[in-house]
């Protein structure tokens, strides 16, 4: 009985606990939904607080996508993401299915070749000069080109292909089939896991852009989302230096930080579940 | 035997041939030009015609002199140390919560939610961060005018800046950082728990004598090679959160090489400065993996 009684009083504390983080982690981004859809006025006369607005409006999300120029950052932010993670898909495989033949002459080198990059690097300033001398500054590919490749998923890509039996590659090879083709029609298919969550990374780590935009691009017509985000962020932080300019909001704001935040929210759950998976994988064998 | 070995082997390095391009031009050509460490470049002359720096310490010896030195050392190490620490404990407790939480949809519910700030920018927390903490319209200066206080300049108090830095990465990180803490849990031996119960110990006393013991070395594993990393106190995230006011508790080397370089065109000397934390940190990931290896596991 005793027993029983404690067993309920501690699962009560351990699902309080849980559901409070739960709320903590989805408070704030529900507290921004709701600023975002609330007209201004409103927000500043209830004192902010209202997760369930009493009136609702769209003004901010349309003059944002209207009215600024935030759907060409949008677009930039778009192409960069389908673009760069094609790339970096395609160049990761391609590295990392020789490297899992443990036969291949040179092997060791090219894996040392990537791991010294893990722990070691030029720094800021000698990559710039890199990105200026081959003529990428104020390009579109600035922001794909100097990290087309992650070293730490060709690593984890390795040790999954070395996973895969090997009797399919024999036998693949006795059809005749070339290595292209093996790579292609036999071991792409069989590891969709782990191209689904190297893939989500690079989408992610692509559609929050920031560093090599500002380190690379001045051109505004190039700015990827979130550089415009934080400009309408910064301004109500400074006042502003040409009075022409209106000052956004708060609804506006919170209106841009979900513009660029939403494609995230909704394509997360999809692959969650392989992710787990994919990043254990990673962790354990990396 | 040459061709033979190049029919079977051939297609394999036309794979890699791109990759390997990738790597010499944009990682290692970079490694080559950290030689303006040690030259005074000019960017008319380019790195080889650069004259070179006399001493040829010079701008290391500048940056050591300077007064940035000690502050910028302080506050990377400080901020790093105190992510360390609060990067590590909430993590495993939300581990061991998950795993003792009997209601699967509860679990799911909790675990697809607390991983979700990890897919979001820094640019996109800071946004939260204004919404919440900014002095003029933030929720939680609100609550506190409504309560009869003063309102409090978060964000551009120095008193609080590295609180924020640490909390806001706590929240972006709970969940994702107890992902490799479950899994380590879930690789007890079960029957080890069984044993327990019969003995008639409690769920507070398993927790305490079968799980944290069996996933002890997962933690000290992690917290090394996060040692190795204490150079690193997070550009990305100190860069777009902080502001002139708090420069002097916010500041760290790669922020501000940033500035020196590419904001004020010092090439050589960010470029030392950013040598200096590279080596550092170098030293540091493979100290960290030499005792990780004493543990039994190291990452390579």
């Amino acid at each position: 009985m005793v027993r029983n009684l404690e067993d309920k009083l501690f699962n009560a504390v351990v699902y309080t606990i849980l559901a409070f983080c739960a709320l903590i982690a989805v408070f704030p981004l529900l507290y921004v939904v709701s600023v975002s859809i609330t007209p201004f006025g409103e927000v500043l006369r209830n004192g902010g607080f209202i997760l369930i607005p009493r009136e609702i409006t769209f003004t901010a999300y349309k003059t944002l996508l209207t009215g600024s120029n935030l759907p060409q950052a949008f677009k930039v932010t778009v192409i960069i993401t389908v673009v760069g993670t094609a790339i970096n898909l395609v160049l990761t495989g391609l590295m990392a299915y020789p490297l899992s033949r443990k036969l291949l002459p040179g092997r060791q080198f090219f894996l040392l070749m990537i791991v010294f990059t893990l722990i070691f690097s030029g720094g800021l300033i000698p990559t710039y000069l890199t990105v200026k001398s081959v003529g990428l500054l104020d390009t579109i590919w600035a922001m794909i080109l100097p990290n087309a490749i992650w070293s730490f998923n060709v690593l984890i890509m390795k040790s999954f292909f070395e996973g895969l039996p090997e009797e399919l590659f024999e036998s693949a090879r006795m059809d005749g089939a070339k290595e292209f083709r093996i790579l292609l029609q036999i071991v792409a298919p069989l590891s969709v896991p782990v191209i689904l969550t190297i893939g989500l990374f690079y989408v992610v780590g692509h559609w929050n852009e920031f560093f090599q935009a500002i380190f690379y691009v001045t051109d505004r017509t190039l700015f990827p989302l979130q550089v415009i985000v934080r400009e309408i962020l910064m301004q109500s932080q400074q006042p502003l230096e040409n009075a022409d300019n209106v000052m956004p909001t708060q609804t506006m704001q919170m209106a841009s930080v979900m513009i660029a935040s939403l494609p995230v929210l909704i394509v997360y759950p999809f692959i969650q579940k392989h992710f787990t998976k994919g990043m254990l994988l990673g962790s354990i064998k990396g | 035997m040459v061709g033979n070995a190049l029919r079977k082997f051939g297609p394999f390095y036309l794979m890699l041939l791109p990759g390997v391009v990738y790597f010499i031009v944009f990682r290692y050509f970079p490694m080559y030009g950290m030689i303006i460490a040690f030259k005074d470049f000019a960017i008319m002359e380019g790195i080889m015609g650069s004259d070179w720096a006399n001493p040829w310490f010079k701008h290391f010896q500048t940056f050591y002199n300077s007064p940035y030195f000690e502050q910028l050392l302080t506050n990377t190490l400080l901020i790093s140390l105190y992510k360390l620490v609060w990067g590590t404990v909430p993590p495993i407790l939300l581990a061991l919560l998950l795993n003792e939480c009997r209601v699967k949809w509860l679990k799911s519910i909790v675990q697809t939610l607390t991983y979700m700030p990890h897919f979001l920018s820094w640019v996109i927390i800071f946004g939260i961060l204004l919404a919440l903490l900014s002095q003029n319209g933030g929720l939680v200066n609100r609550w506190i005018v409504d309560a009869g206080g003063e309102s409090i300049p978060f964000l551009t108090s120095t008193d609080y800046f590295r609180s924020i830095l640490v909390g806001s990465e706590v929240w972006q990180n709970l969940g994702w950082g107890a992902i490799i803490y479950l899994a380590a849990i879930a690789g007890i031996d079960p029957t080890l728990y069984e044993a327990a119960r019969v003995d008639g110990a409690s769920r507070l006393r398993m927790i305490w004598h079968i799980t944290l013991p069996g996933i002890r070395s997962v933690i000290v594993l992690l917290f090394i090679l996060k040692l190795g990393h204490l150079m690193d106190a997070g550009f990305d995230q100190i860069y777009i959160l902080y502001n002139i006011q708090v420069y002097p508790v916010a500041d760290i080397l790669d922020t501000w090489v940033y500035r020196t370089g590419l904001q004020q065109l010092n090439f050589s000397l960010a470029s030392a400065v950013g040598l200096f934390k590279s080596l550092i940190g170098m030293a540091l990931v493979l100290l960290a993996n030499n005792i990780a290896k004493r543990w039994g596991e190291g990452i390579w």
